[in-house]
């Protein structure tokens, strides 16, 4: 179903993506040794609309790639062209496309800093060079937009709760009105329910703005249950790039990147590997509950 | 040398530094540098590796041999402009020079082939007699250990506050010293508070162990002389004796007052 939408919004927007890397490379530099291969030679294109998962093992170079993409950091070798514009041209405004491809990192505690939470989303869109007039009306809409309760507003950004905070910084790159959003792993230490409730927040802002986004996360859940699309990296190397069923019926490639698949997933794989005629492209419990309860039907046991 | 007790290292360099200091006269240096040569070559690690050390304060020392080459007073080599260049100046500067050099490159080594916290500990032993004096020796080598254990992981954190900024369009680099400076301040804040979180879970987690201070700690490696340590006892004296000699009577330069 998601997958159709996405050809859909192909469609109505451009032909060229809006994204895309071409072989890049990055190496660390530390001290006297041979530099670290943290990305090697990879390639993709990301379409205007998409919801992306991108997965992989600490340390498989998924944050490397995330900053290479708003050109926070200078590849070896290869590029990104952002909307057909390659982004490490000399000339090429780099400040202006850090407003156009949203970077969330991790911890909101690393970018939080001003003595209200308004105050902080304020910090975006002025650096961007809007006026400050039209930096607090967007501030005050970015705010509502990812849920924050009104009394947040004129709170210190550090007495928030740690939901509270991803949100708050959330919207400080929102507030850029940025056409690719990127989160590094937007769900880390959040219980169950915030993490829901964030990742909806986030899916709404595909489904009402139309924005593009890109979700790293260790949660193959998560990442099944929202995106069209996964991006698996491994040792630096992006090893499988596909939709969502066709990337979990990989099960052994991504056994080997040190990730599983969905507990559904495997059940219901098993179940099919037991002799069921069951759909083995299924990765979310609700899936997985229906076509349980069809196979029965036909099975008449109920 | 990677084994040598770290107070004996310590000794050791405080010696050296202290014998460059007092003397100002080619044999002196000569020694000096024989005996710095020596230790590198025991230490076995890569010269190049030991010249890069320099790096930092190549400036320092061009800046330094400048002003001695062409300010010090004395008999006139050469002038252009209005600087003259004496040979004294010369003579000054290459004693500074060498000076420089020869402290750097042994207070390197010492870094180099000694772990951090084994050098506080070493500290803390060394400074014992303070504790006459009420000095709180143990508790300053530990907030030394810890602010050094704490420094990389700092830098690392500023990186990512610096990275986290910047995909918000702040800029560190355009504008006037007072925007420049301002730009810094989404930095700084998030640094202090983070610092400020991670003492407090330290404090906390040493606390769970139930640290008191250093009245009656016992250590897991206590520091234990070897015969490797007498050794470079026994060749820094014999060091000492031929610096002193060799300072005092070979060329008989008067001391030189620190």
């Amino acid at each position: 179903m998601k997958t159709e939408k996405v050809n859909e919004l192909n469609e109505l927007n451009t032909d060229i993506p809006i994204l895309e890397a071409k072989h890049l490379v990055f190496e660390y530099r530390t001290g006297a040794a041979k530099p670290v291969r943290a990305v090697y030679d990879v390639s993709f294109s990301v379409w205007p609309g998409e919801f992306i998962g991108l997965i992989g093992h600490t340390g498989s170079g998924k944050s490397t790639l995330l900053q290479l993409l708003n050109a926070l950091e200078t590849p070896a070798s290869g590029t990104v062209y952002f909307k057909g514009q390659d982004i490490f041209e000399k000339r090429y405004d780099r400040k202006k496309l850090r407003g156009k491809v949203g970077l969330v990192f991790q911890y909101p505690e690393h970018q939080l800093f001003a003595e209200t939470v308004f105050a902080d989303v304020c910090f975006g869109p002025l650096n961007m060079g809007v006026d400050r007039k039209q930096a607090e009306l967007t501030a005050y809409d970015t705010i509502k937009q990812v849920g924050l309760e009104d009394e947040c507003f004129y709170k210190s950004p550090f007495d928030l709760s740690g939901g509270q905070k991803r949100r708050a910084a959330i919207a400080g790159v929102l507030a850029m009105k940025p056409e690719v959003l990127i989160l590094d792993e937007p769900t880390a230490g959040l219980d169950p329910k915030g993490r829901d409730e964030l990742l909806d927040m986030i899916a709404s802002l595909r489904d009402k703005e139309n924005m593009t986004i890109i979700l790293v996360s260790h949660s193959m859940e998560d990442v099944a249950r929202y995106a069209d699309r996964i991006m698996v990296m491994n040792e630096g190397r992006l090893i499988l790039d596909d939709t969502v069923s066709t990337v979990f019926k990989h099960r052994q490639e991504i056994k080997t990147a040190g990730l599983s698949v969905p507990e559904v997933s495997e059940i219901v794989a098993e179940l099919s590997a037991a002799g069921l005629p069951i759909r083995d492209d299924i990765f979310t419990v609700d899936e997985a509950a229906e076509e349980i309860l069809r196979v029965l039907k036909e099975y008449r046991v109920i | 040398m990677h084994r040598l007790d770290p107070r004996t290292k310590i000794v050791l360099t405080f010696v050296y530094i202290l014998s460059l200091f007092i003397f100002e006269n080619p044999a002196v240096y000569a020694v000096a540098a024989l005996f710095l040569i020596i230790e590198i070559i025991l230490s076995r690690i890569p010269i190049l590796y030991m010249v890069k050390g320099l790096k930092p304060v190549a400036f320092l020392l061009a800046f330094t041999v400048a002003v001695n080459l062409l300010f010090t007073g004395g008999q006139e080599l050469f002038s252009f402009w209005i600087f003259t260049v004496t040979i004294e100046g010369i003579k000054r500067s290459s004693y500074l020079i060498g000076r420089l050099i020869f402290l750097v490159l042994a207070s390197n080594l010492m870094t180099l082939t000694t772990a951090p916290v084994s050098l506080t500990n070493a500290l803390e032993y060394l400074m014992r007699p303070l504790k006459l004096f009420k000095v709180p020796v143990h508790e300053v080598a530990m907030m030394m250990s810890i602010a050094l254990r704490f420094i990389p992981i700092l830098v690392d954190e500023a990186n990512k506050i610096m990275k986290a900024q910047m995909a918000r369009g702040a800029d560190f680099d355009s504008g006037n010293i007072i925007k420049k400076t301002k730009s810094f301040v989404p930095i700084i804040i998030p640094l202090f508070v983070s610092a400020f979180r991670r003492a407090n879970n330290l404090a906390q987690a040493m606390e769970a162990r139930c640290y008191n201070g250093g009245e009656g700690r016992t250590r897991l490696n206590p520091l234990k002389y070897r015969r490797g340590d007498v050794v470079a006892y026994v060749l820094l004296v014999i060091y000492a004796v031929l610096i002193v000699l060799m300072g005092c009577f070979l060329f008989k330069a008067p001391p030189v007052a620190l």
